[in-house]
């Protein structure tokens, strides 16, 4: 049994490393990814250009500009005049965001009554929109605390002898630290998960394909009329991408820790240990697809149909906790999802097993109950 | 015990039935032709045999074991060439060896020899690192052949081994498969051309699903006495055709490379019938004379019966 699953894994590597498309196939894809999601995706708002439309123009309202210059968050790109200014800097697109202060905003913060600051965001992008609104926000809530101070303190200065003092009802002022990735930067977020993403791309599709060209070329014929059993036949096909798939994980877990910085708390060999788990879901999946598509077309079709879902609901980019309920309990059949969990988990907080065993048995019973299911299905018959 | 056995075999897939109700025995060391046009149902039985094919319903053995229900015991003692080649191209002759050698699970100290044996036979000994992607046709089909038979298996099935090969190619071929017969291999090979039957020891001719005939060239050629074969060569074929349409004696005219061939029941009356209907209509006829029947005419006359008894 070991002597025919070797000279399948044998001729397996000199088919690979023979086709320069296929060593292409295998070694760029991670790089890019790292690349695309290291460096050119970035869901950090730095430096959002706001347009500022000071109607008041006093020194109150030039320290609030002050402030949102300061933060470092914001650029001042233009100063819109009127409302058609507005308008058309935000069709243009000139600036995320205009923020307009009203005249009488100086009168009305001295008196201690209440004003507004209007805040126009542009909501094309709801990511960006969303910061940029938070962003303001504390800026502005800020402001607003420290005017209050200056005007208690100042009562209190000017009082008369003893008579009583209105203090007003000391403010509670929320003030959030984060964890993990105090600097929310989107690249902590999205390397890690990248070794989710090339897994499923290198196993799932080659698995898959590489067992249908044999179908095609008419080699699975006549490994059929053999003495070889589908079990050989199976870990002979897809152990060749399981050391594929790992080899990726070391090499994006070197780029993503000496090239972009992304902290690895936890255990690598965990993290190995459960590539291990994960890659018997997605090789069995590519096993169960190459039992169903005929030509390599369809078995390209069948994988992008299986991939792109179960990445789009994998919480790789988009929170699971946004999305519907019932769709929250459809992720609970991708696998993917258990396997972001766990990688972010290791590489951000340095979770271990006493945490992540309900990922890592939900991998397993995944990966047991697809690769039995592809076992059923691979046959050793043409009908 | 014959090598092969089968025994009202049916195999349909939906409403198609590709082997309609076919029984035959091959025997041992025996070169067993099938012969009969694409789509008669010829690989389905082959497949049948090799286990690869579930039967619909009857029953049938290779070496003994049952193809329904031992078909792995099956394939450890058959040797299977595929219509389409069915090699690693990528791979080079030497790799591809290798890699069936170990497949089959040939003994370690039986390899040495079985490499050799295969290399010599298909003469690719100097060839042995080249990528198999870059040898010719004939070539690969030998190549082929080595593999399926690197275990040494009793009974060898070749499912058109020499469709798009070079006529000297397909001759070399024919020569190995005797030298293997010879050695007591049975070989159970189909083939669409005619004269390649010549080479088996016995036929069935396939159609549609049935066979239609079974037997040793003699005999079927034995089949066709109640008729006779005239060659006739003439000045414009279409309009003797045309001429001999409905002649009485005549039974059947069919285009034969230049010529036509005629198929009478009396010789002799009818030639001189011939002659005359074509010297009417101003034909020159170049040559008249008795032929034996070839495969071909013995092939395109049960066709015939067969599709008149349809009708």
């Amino acid at each position: 049994m070991w002597e025919r699953i070797f000279v399948i894994l044998r001729k397996e590597f000199i088919q690979a490393l023979r086709e320069p498309r296929m060593r292409v196939l295998l070694f760029v894809p991670p790089i890019l990814q790292l690349i695309v999601f290291g460096f050119a995706v970035n869901l950090d708002v730095d430096h959002a250009r706001i347009a500022w439309m000071d109607m008041d123009r006093t020194p109150q309202s030039r320290s609030l500009r002050d402030r949102f210059t300061g933060s470092g968050r914001f650029d001042i790109v233009s100063a819109p005049g009127s409302e058609e200014d507005v308008q058309r800097t935000l069709d243009r697109g000139e600036a995320e965001a205009v923020v307009r202060i009203l005249p009488g905003f100086a009168r009305d913060t001295a008196r201690g009554r209440e004003t507004e600051v209007q805040v126009l965001i542009d909501g094309t992008n709801s990511n960006t929109a969303s910061l940029v609104s938070s962003y303001a926000a504390s800026i502005i809530a800020e402001y607003s605390v420290e005017v209050l101070e200056r005007q208690q303190r100042i009562k209190l200065l000017a009082r008369s002898p003893g008579s009583p003092v209105s203090m007003s009802v000391p403010q509670v002022t929320a003030r959030s630290r984060v964890w993990f990735n105090p600097d929310l930067y989107s690249r902590n977020y999205f390397v890690p998960g990248v070794i989710a993403n090339i897994i499923m791309l290198v196993t799932l599709m080659l698995t898959a394909l590489g067992i249908v060209r044999e179908k095609e070329i008419g080699t699975m014929e006549q490994l059929m009329v053999t003495p070889v059993r589908p079990m050989e036949l199976m870990l002979g096909k897809t152990l060749p991408f399981a050391v594929v798939g790992l080899l990726d994980v070391v090499l994006i877990t070197v780029v993503a820790f000496l090239v972009f910085h992304i902290p690895l708390h936890g255990s690598f060999l965990l993290l190995l240990f459960c590539a291990v788990l994960y890659l018997m879901t997605t090789l069995g999946a590519g096993l169960f697809l190459s039992t169903i598509s005929h030509t390599q077309q369809q078995a390209m079709m069948a994988s992008f149909f299986f991939s792109t879902p179960a990445f789009m609901l994998s919480g790789f980019a988009f929170p699971i906790r946004n999305m519907p309920v019932a769709v929250q309990y459809l992720t609970y059949l991708n696998p993917v999802r258990y396997f972001i969990e766990i990688v972010r988990g290791i590489f951000l907080k340095g979770a271990g097993v006493d945490v992540l065993w309900p990922q890592m048995a939900a991998l397993a019973a995944y990966g047991i109950a697809v690769v039995s299911l592809s076992a059923m299905r691979f046959h050793k018959k043409l009908d | 015990m014959n090598s092969v056995e089968i025994q009202d075999i049916v195999k349909t897939f939906g409403s198609f039935v590709a082997v309609d109700h076919v029984s035959l025995a091959v025997a041992k060391g025996e070169i067993f032709g099938f012969l009969g046009p694409n789509g008669a149902g010829k690989s389905t039985t082959i497949r049948v045999l090799c286990g690869l094919l579930t039967p619909t319903s009857g029953r049938a053995s290779v070496n003994g074991f049952d193809v329904a229900r031992q078909p792995e015991e099956i394939r450890r003692t058959i040797g299977y060439m595929s219509q389409k080649f069915s090699l690693y191209d990528d791979l080079t002759v030497e790799e591809n060896i290798d890699f069936f050698t170990g497949i089959y699970g040939v003994p370690r100290e039986k390899r040495a020899e079985r490499k050799r044996y295969v290399l010599e036979m298909a003469n690719l000994t100097e060839r042995r690192n080249a990528l198999t992607r870059t040898l010719s046709g004939g070539w690969k089909q030998r190549l082929a052949l080595g593999c399926a038979i690197l275990h040494d298996p009793p009974v060898l099935f070749l499912d058109e081994p020499t469709s798009g090969v070079d006529p000297l190619a397909r001759g070399a071929f024919w020569a190995l498969i005797h030298d293997l017969s010879e050695t007591g291999h049975t070989i159970f090979v189909s083939t669409h051309y005619m004269d390649e039957a010549e080479y088996c020891h016995r036929l069935a001719l396939m159609y549609r699903g049935k066979v239609i005939a079974l037997g040793t060239p003699a005999e079927l050629k034995a089949g066709l006495t109640a008729h006779s074969l005239l060659n006739l060569d003439s000045s414009d074929p279409l309009d003797t055709m045309r001429a001999l349409e409905g002649l009485a004696g005549v039974l059947d005219v069919a285009v034969f490379g230049g010529g036509l061939h005629v198929t009478v029941d009396d010789v002799d009356a009818t030639s001189a019938r011939v002659r005359q209907r074509l010297a009417a209509q101003g034909i020159k006829v170049r040559k008249l004379e008795q032929i034996e029947p070839s495969m071909e005419d013995v092939f395109v006359a049960l066709i015939e019966a067969e599709e008149r008894k349809a009708a």
